[in-house]
């Protein structure tokens, strides 16, 4: 259970290698068999400014920080100020004595660690180093071995000498020694079961698995302009794709990078863009393109918090209307919301397939708490034995468009069908030469305006969604039937609703879940049946207008019971926000 | 074999709705040369084009075509080159396309070197919207929406070529189709990014820079004696001191293309690469994360 978990946190200037530090901490524990899941608040800017990175410890696997803290390394007031309110009764604070002299409120059960971290660094090696007497002193007080980071040393300093090694050891060393001789205070870390000690797991956030769900499934072309919270997709994917030749292209701006994933689709290669809701703005046209000359299309828009340029680095979900309604005019498309690392990296495949199935731009919204948030992920639960590429109606050979021209007489990309799906031909097979237009078009693809084939295109550009049924696989539910109260979200409030709903259980309260995947087309059936079995419905949101809500209200119906619940300063929802949330209204 | 292709080409387009006499009309029969003395059937070519008049050229060209947005045709052309390097790829469009809305692109791509094709039909006017001022009209230029006459002075597209490091650099004029097919011919050869800006008179809205005007004020680099296209600063130099009244191959030089910098970048298109193949090596790409 929660108080099981332990979590830690360091904090400092940005600039000071608060994000390393905490990865240090992190990756290590990961290895020892813990599951962690990683939090980092940060600013867009370079250097100065506060910044911390929060790992919460768990010998389960956790969707989120956690709410409180028990461990904190506090390189400046400010970090301390910055994370009292999560600071747990009986928690404990190391700070830098060198450089202040910590302060806590009256009153606050917190131990107070004052250690010379600098002071220490610059004696046995150099002032950047500080960063290892406190991982050191957190060690020991948490009760790791000393050379529970060993490993990691050797990874990190290895290639630059031995020397570099050792004295990364010694630093360490003197934090762990100077911390069990100069408090009493300890906290152990929960227990780990003998299966999981040293097990295998991989330690990813949402845009490493969107990077390697769309390798996995085929993508070879991602073109992008980096922009927070999206760049990582970037990283990931360089990391991956030349293997298989294929090519990541930091294009001029994003107008540029979803007109060439466009293009390449159209030449038959699987492509996408990653972006953030400004770029997103700019990709208005090419969804139209997309839509309107059918050509397959796949965005991954890392949501930050707007509108504009808004908080670069906070966390939102308030791209649902974006993504949905962005694009004059009126075309089809598809749009999911995944849940966690491990839907992140299956939407992928679902999105490729599914675009290149209805020729459709699809768009995966990750939220930047999903995005950016390292967690442990078990190895099982990304399958590759999942993964099965479906390119839909694409004709790849000669053969393939004899078929066609045996049945018709001639290729015509924009054949009227049955369910409004046309075959694509790829460009440089003979016998298919053909127009692909943003314009409207007839079946041949010449342009046109007459109305009967406009109306008729319309409607095959609408009727090819029809086969498409979201209501099938984009619910995930736990709790009872027939809830008195049902709690649902999209994105990565899961973890928080998840153990919210626990809490609320084991204080008597019959409540559901219902965690939703996809919110263009809405699985507006699935939905329905669940709101009328519940006695009180919440919706969860990270953004002012409730835009889940809205949707439920236009695709679904209109209840009373029905309600949001909604946070939207740039922070994710903590248990008990939720939990509070609920008693208001339960 | 030439002959037939051209015919080929001409059984694939679309009938045209240019103005009678319009430049264009030159410039898609130029291609449609080029590409058959070039021995390219249609269906291995590829011409991306945006929205003006000038946007309709693949319609009237008979190859594969993608008809993107105004100003888009550049980052869909070189990503479809990416995505399959045989195919020859060839982006179109007019000044307003190019060197307004499509500007950024356009410096990019030049800069950025994929092996395609850019062909500008420069009437320097908006001719499908009706005759407003472009990026490439002359200054006090009279048009519908400049009546006291442009007040900005023009975008100078061969220069602008020439300093980003374009590696050919041509003008032709709709004029002369025979020498406009020659560039072609050449500019589709040429590895990397090829820029061939075309005067292709539009005679329903710019009454002033009409056939006959280019036709005597446009310089032949052909007939020029000693004129050196492979020398960047001479050939910046000729284009300024003519004001860019020039036709002929500019500027050519020998660069790797985009593709052949990318590490790993496959020799086989990539349209045809196996997708099964990262679920087989699943242990090494997961130990990218451990
Ligand atoms: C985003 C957008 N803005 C404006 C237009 C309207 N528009 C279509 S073509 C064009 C300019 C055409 O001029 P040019 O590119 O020089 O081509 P021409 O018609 O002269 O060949 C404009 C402004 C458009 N289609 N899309
Ligand atoms: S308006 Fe001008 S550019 Fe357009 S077709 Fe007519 S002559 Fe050509």
């Amino acid at each position: 259970m929660t108080n099981a978990d332990f979590n830690w946190k360091v904090g400092g200037a940005q600039g000071e290698g608060i994000d390393s530090t905490g990865e240090i901490f992190a990756l290590t524990l990961h290895r020892m068999g813990y599951y962690v899941y990683t939090y980092r608040h940060f600013m867009s800017l370079i250097k100065g400014g506060h910044t911390n990175y929060k790992v919460r410890i768990s010998p389960v696997q956790r969707r989120h920080r956690g709410d409180g803290l028990d461990l904190l390394v506090a390189f400046d007031q400010g970090s301390i100020d910055f994370s009292l309110p999560e600071m747990s009764p009986g928690s404990a604070i190391i700070y830098d004595s060198t450089s202040f002299e910590g302060r806590i409120p009256e009153g606050r059960n917190i131990t107070l660690i004052p250690i010379p971290l600098t002071q220490m660094a610059r004696d046995l090696g150099m002032v950047i180093m500080k960063n290892m007497v406190a991982i050191g002193a957190s060690a020991a007080l948490v009760g790791l071995p000393q050379d529970a980071f060993e490993g990691y040393l050797e990874e990190r300093f290895g290639k630059k000498g031995d020397a570099v090694v050792e004295t990364n050891r010694k630093v360490l060393a003197a934090g762990y020694n100077y911390a069990l001789e100069h408090t009493d205070w300890r906290k152990p870390l929960p227990g780990l079961p003998e299966a999981s000690k040293g097990k295998k797991r991989l330690f990813m956030h949402g845009n490493d698995a969107v990077a390697l769900g769309a390798v996995v499934a085929g993508c070879r072309v991602v073109a992008a302009y980096p922009i927070t919270p999206a760049t990582e997709i970037l990283y990931s994917v360089l990391k991956l794709l030349p293997k298989y030749g294929g090519v990541v292209l930091q294009a001029e701006d994003e107008i540029a990078a979803c007109q060439m994933a466009i293009g390449a689709n159209y030449a038959g290669v699987r492509a996408m863009t990653s972006t953030s809701g400004p770029g997103l703005s700019l990709m208005s046209e090419s969804l139209g393109l997309s839509g309107a000359s059918e050509t397959p299309l796949v965005i991954v828009d890392v949501m930050r918090a707007g509108p504009s340029t808004g908080m670069p680095t906070k966390t939102e979900q308030a791209d649902a209307f974006h993504a949905i309604y962005s694009a004059h005019g009126e075309i089809q498309r598809i749009v999911l919301a995944p849940s966690t690392v491990e839907d992140a990296f299956y939407d992928m495949q679902r999105a490729f397939n599914l675009a290149d199935k209805y020729q459709v731009p699809v768009i995966v919204l990750v939220d930047l708490v999903l995005g950016l948030s390292k967690q442990t992920v078990d190895l099982e639960d990304i399958d590759f034995e999942r993964i099965a590429i479906d390119r839909g109606k694409l004709l790849t050979t000669k053969d393939e468009v004899d078929a066609v021209v045996a049945r018709l007489g001639h290729y015509k990309r924009y054949e009227l069908t049955e369910d409004g799906i046309s075959a694509r031909a790829l460009p440089g097979l003979e016998d298919a030469v053909h127009m692909v237009l943003s314009y409207e078009h007839d079946e041949e693809g010449n342009e046109m305006e007459e109305r009967g084939m406009r109306v008729k295109q319309t409607r095959k550009r609408f009727n090819k969604m029809r086969s498409l049924n979201m209501d099938e696989w984009a619910l995930r539910r736990t709790g009872p039937q027939n809830p008195d109260l049902l709690l649902v979200g999209w994105g990565s409030t899961e973890g928080q609703l998840e153990e919210a709903r626990e809490q609320l259980t084991a204080g008597g309260l019959k409540v559901a879940h219902l965690q939703v995947g996809a919110l263009y087309p809405l699985p507006a059936a699935a939905i329905r049946k669940e709101i009328e079995a519940a006695g009180k419905v919440l919706v969860f949101e990270n953004n002012y207008e409730g835009q889940l809500l809205e949707l439920i209200k236009q695709k679904v119906g209109h209840y009373d019971k029905v309600q949001a619940s909604l946070k939207f300063d740039g922070d994710p929802f903590y248990v008990s926000e939720v939990v509070a949330m609920v008693k208001e209204v339960a | 074999m030439a002959v037939n292709l051209v015919t080929e080409y001409k059984e694939h387009a679309q009938s045209s709705t240019w103005c009678p006499g319009c430049g264009d009309f030159a410039v898609v029969a130029a291609m449609q040369k080029a590409l058959a003395a070039l021995e390219l059937p249609p269906h291995q070519v590829v011409a991306v084009t945006g929205i003006g008049c000038s946007g309709k050229f693949n319609y009237y060209l008979g190859a594969n075509g993608f008809n993107s947005l105004h100003g888009r045709s550049l980052p869909v052309a070189q990503a479809i080159k990416i995505a399959n390097r045989d195919l020859t790829v060839i982006a179109a469009g007019g000044d307003g396309d190019g060197y307004g809305i499509g500007i950024g692109h356009f410096l990019h791509a030049v800069r950025r070197n994929v092996d395609i094709t850019y062909v500008v039909m420069d009437n320097h006017i908006y001719g499908l919207t009706t005759g407003q001022t472009s990026p490439t009209s002359k200054k006090g230029f009279v048009t519908k929406t400049t009546p006291y006459g442009a007040a900005e002075y023009p975008i100078r597209p061969l220069e602008l070529a020439l300093a980003g490091g374009a590696g050919f650099v041509a003008q032709g004029f709709s004029g002369d189709p025979k020498q406009l097919a020659e560039i072609m011919k050449q500019a589709v050869q040429h590895k990397g990014f090829s820029l061939i800006n075309v005067y292709s008179p539009c005679v329903t809205f710019n009454h002033e820079e009409t056939y006959e005007w280019w036709r005597q004020n446009l310089v032949n680099l052909d007939q020029e004696q000693g004129y050196d296209a492979t020398d960047r600063t001479a050939a910046f130099r000729y284009v300024y001191e003519h004001n860019g009244l020039l036709r002929g191959v500019i500027f050519r030089e020998e660069r790797r293309d985009y593709q052949s910098e990318l590490p790993g970048y496959a020799a086989e298109a990539l349209v045809r690469q196996d997708l099964s193949q990262p679920v087989k090596d699943r242990a090494e790409l997961l130990a990218a994360f451990m």
